[in-house]
């Protein structure tokens, strides 16, 4: 009808709804000359001051990553990386104190703008409450309800801390999941990275809050190369959240990151992730790239590892965090829900590695392309010859919102047993005329209605996440896709 | 009063003509039933009234309480008053009804500058609606229209209408695929929204939904207009002879 606006008309009006994180925070740096080197990974070891191991590990790493390539299967395409344009550490220039009231006032302005307490009131812990490490740009600011947690035996910190503090736990963890040669951004964040967050759930402990990693980059030219290690012991069980944004810049900024999670014998871990990274302008300028090698070991027994995901932000997204299913009976999951829009290109996935017998997977993953994005749906289902009377079920859906954007599948299955079971789904749909009509007929605006038909397709992965999470991811969905009506 | 006026209006779809030059008056409080054939115009007229964009309005007037409703977009006329029953419901997988109600609800309370329903209220106004069509709790808990069965697709659009308490109610064949028990719930709830100031237009094909939601009014739409009004004594004249005997 002539007073209806055309859907471009309507895209183009509404555009994308600002960045909300996009500030940038005026703190004085300690930095690294620009470059990567032995000489700046030793520099970067001796500010840590490190054992000599690790910065032998680190070295080891960057000899391997010296001979390997930048990988390029992905559907991702980008402008090639100067290595030696990068700024590998940035650490506000005042120390990380013990002290709460000694932490500076700018950082903890920050992560409050950002919605990270990082104070914490003298009480008994409640089971809503979130333990936080924040991480600003190389290095960890805080890391809260420590002493809470160190009552269950329950070790959260920095990986600097952990380091320093228990170091034959963290050597005797470190790569397990991800050696550092596994592939060219692993070696990379494993000769270079800065900090991250440690955590260790003693046997058969349940961890009474949820604990969290806050990644922020700051610093311009810098990359962020943090690395997390989670390990639950036999019987233990925790759930872990990461959230991350960054300031708006034209630059594109690389974030390399490694998370290694260690599941034991009869032991849970969630981890669930709400990525926010920028993802540039409308015009497909700047933004993080985003190459992260994320996997877990369910070692034992009975171990159940689950990745939830829910994919916004990033220019360029190369992901697929993963479960290796070694002991009987274990059970991994991925959910993810990744969003694309503009000039996003996203190429997530996972991978089930059946080793143990009778081990269970289920792969659910919810693309949502927009505007001029590509959006790749990328998976390993592999059942072991070992792996016996193993099942897996995947299903990939796709929603396409426009017409120039893009959704596209690349499922690898390959079984060396007889008596596992593999089911593979996929679907592409639309958001139909039909239904927008019959939202706006009950009052509902178009944007709304293009939100509620979004987090209702997503809805299966949304409902993983941990309560105030959902909430955010919620939003998060309704505000990457306004205005883009397909 | 006049809640609704359509003057000479034509109406058409990729280049297609489907209404020509249909006028039609609805004052505060009337029930006016449209019957006809099929593909004379009858669901077009309904959708051209709650705007749906894929049909073009080459020519007439629409006014809607004094206002031209062509300046106002298929959301605002919802918020205005306007409620469609749909003919054929379309399913939201994911999306619960009390989500969807709510989010209705909200979005015209802030049209009118209202802060939203709180969650106590909500409940109960759902409680109270739902009774009215005699819905079955789960309904409400499933997704939107997702694996309804017919009749429960026709009692969601009527407990929609309760709840959102429009001036002007458009029910596009909601008795067809009723079965009578089906029919009598449906009709009762409209019944009890009948007041002074609501109006409705019953699209339908059969007398027998006359008989329960009496028209004030009756049409013959043929052709893309009105050929025909009269009493309600039109339809069962309708129902007896056809509507041959109004053609040509």
């Amino acid at each position: 009808m002539n007073n209806e606006k055309s859907d471009n008309q309507i895209v183009s009006e509404i555009a994308n709804a600002e960045y909300k994180y996009g500030f940038v925070t005026d703190i004085e740096a300690d930095v690294v000359p620009k470059g990567l080197n032995e000489d700046i990974i030793r520099m970067i070891s001796a500010k840590k001051e490190e054992p000599e191991w690790l910065l032998e590990f680190r070295l080891n790493a960057y000899r391997k990553w010296l001979t390997m390539k930048e990988p390029h299967w992905g559907h991702v395409d980008y402008e090639p990386i100067d290595y030696q344009d990068i700024i590998y550490y940035s650490a506000p220039k005042k120390k990380k104190q013990t002290n709460f009231d000694e932490v500076d006032p700018e950082l903890l302005s920050t992560f409050n703008k950002l919605g990270i307490p990082l104070d914490e009131q003298k009480r008994l812990v409640n089971s809503s409450d979130v333990a936080y490490d924040a991480v600003f740009d190389s290095v960890s600011v805080k890391t809260t309800f420590q002493d809470t947690l160190g009552k269950y035996g329950i070790i959260f910190c920095s990986f600097s801390e952990a380091v320093k503090n228990h170091p034959d736990l963290v050597r005797q963890y470190l790569s397990t999941a991800v050696p550092p040669d596994d592939n060219f951004f692993a070696a990379l964040n494993s000769a270079v990275f800065s900090d991250g967050s440690f955590c260790y759930i003693p046997k058969g402990v349940t961890c009474p809050i949820e604990l969290s990693t806050y990644f922020r980059i700051n610093a311009a030219q810098t990359g962020q190369f943090e690395r997390t290690l989670i390990i639950a012991d036999v019987g233990a069980s925790v759930r872990y959240m990461e959230g991350c944004t960054a300031p708006q810049r034209d630059e594109n900024q690389l974030h390399a990151a490694i998370v290694e999670i260690i599941v034991m014998k009869d032991a849970e871990v969630k981890y669930s992730t709400v990525q926010n990274w920028y993802p540039g302008d409308k015009e497909g300028k700047g933004g993080i790239y985003n190459f992260v090698t994320k996997r877990g070991v369910c070692k034992g027994d009975n171990a159940k590892l689950s990745w939830v995901q829910v994919e916004t932000g990033s220019a360029r997204t190369w992901k697929y965090p993963s479960c290796i299913l070694q002991g009987d009976n274990s059970v991994g999951e991925f959910y993810s829900v990744a969003v694309t829009n503009n000039y996003q290109q996203a190429d997530t996935g996972t991978k089930m590695i059946h080793i143990g017998k009778n081990t269970k997977s289920t792969i659910i993953s919810k693309g949502i392309s927009a505007g001029y994005s590509d959006n790749s749906y990328r998976g390993r289902v592999f059942m072991a010859k070992g792996a016996t009377n193993s099942r897996n079920y995947s299903q990939c859906d796709s929603l396409l919102l426009g017409d120039k954007c893009g959704a596209h599948t690349y499922p690898n299955i390959q079984a060396e047993n007889d008596s596992s079971v593999i089911e593979h789904e996929a679907t592409t749909s639309r958001i139909s005329e039909e239904q927008l009509f019959y939202c706006q007929q009950r009052g509902i605006s178009i944007e709304k209605a293009i939100g509620l038909i979004v987090n209702g397709y997503a809805n299966e992965v949304l409902n993983r996440l941990p309560m105030e999470f959902a909430v955010e991811a919620k939003k998060l969905l309704a505000v990457s896709l306004e205005g883009t009506v397909g | 009063m006049k809640l609704l006026e359509i003057k000479n209006l034509w109406v058409s779809i990729n280049g297609k003509q489907i209404l020509k030059g249909l006028s039609l008056d609805i004052n505060a409080g009337e029930v006016h039933a449209v019957m006809g054939p099929n593909g004379t115009g009858k669901s077009t007229l309904a959708s051209v009234i709650a705007g749906r964009s894929i049909f073009n309005i080459d020519e007439g007037e629409l006014i809607y309480k004094g206002k031209d409703l062509t300046k106002l977009s298929v959301d605002e006329r919802a918020k205005e008053g306007i409620f469609l029953s749909f003919q054929y419901p379309v399913e939201i997988p994911g999306v619960s009804m009390v989500n969807f109600m709510r989010n209705a609800i909200d979005e015209k309370r802030k049209y009118f500058g209202q802060d939203p329903i709180s969650m106590h209220e909500f409940i109960n106004l759902m409680e109270e609606k739902k009774r009215l069509v005699e819905m079955k709790d789960t309904l409400t808990q499933r997704s939107v229209n997702e694996g309804f069965s017919g009749g429960e697709k026709k009692k969601n659009e009527i407990f929609q209408m309760a709840m959102l308490e429009p001036q002007l109610s458009i029910l596009d064949e909601t008795d067809s695929g009723l079965d009578i028990d089906a029919l009598r719930i449906v009709s009762n709830g409209v019944n009890k929204l009948r007041t002074p100031d609501n109006s409705f237009i019953v699209i339908t094909h059969y007398q027998r939904l006359l008989n329960y939601i009496v028209p004030d009014v009756v049409h013959v739409l043929y052709d893309g207009k009105i050929i025909k009004s009269g009493s309600k004594e039109l339809a069962m004249e309708l129902e007896k002879d056809g509507y041959e005997q109004f053609i040509k």
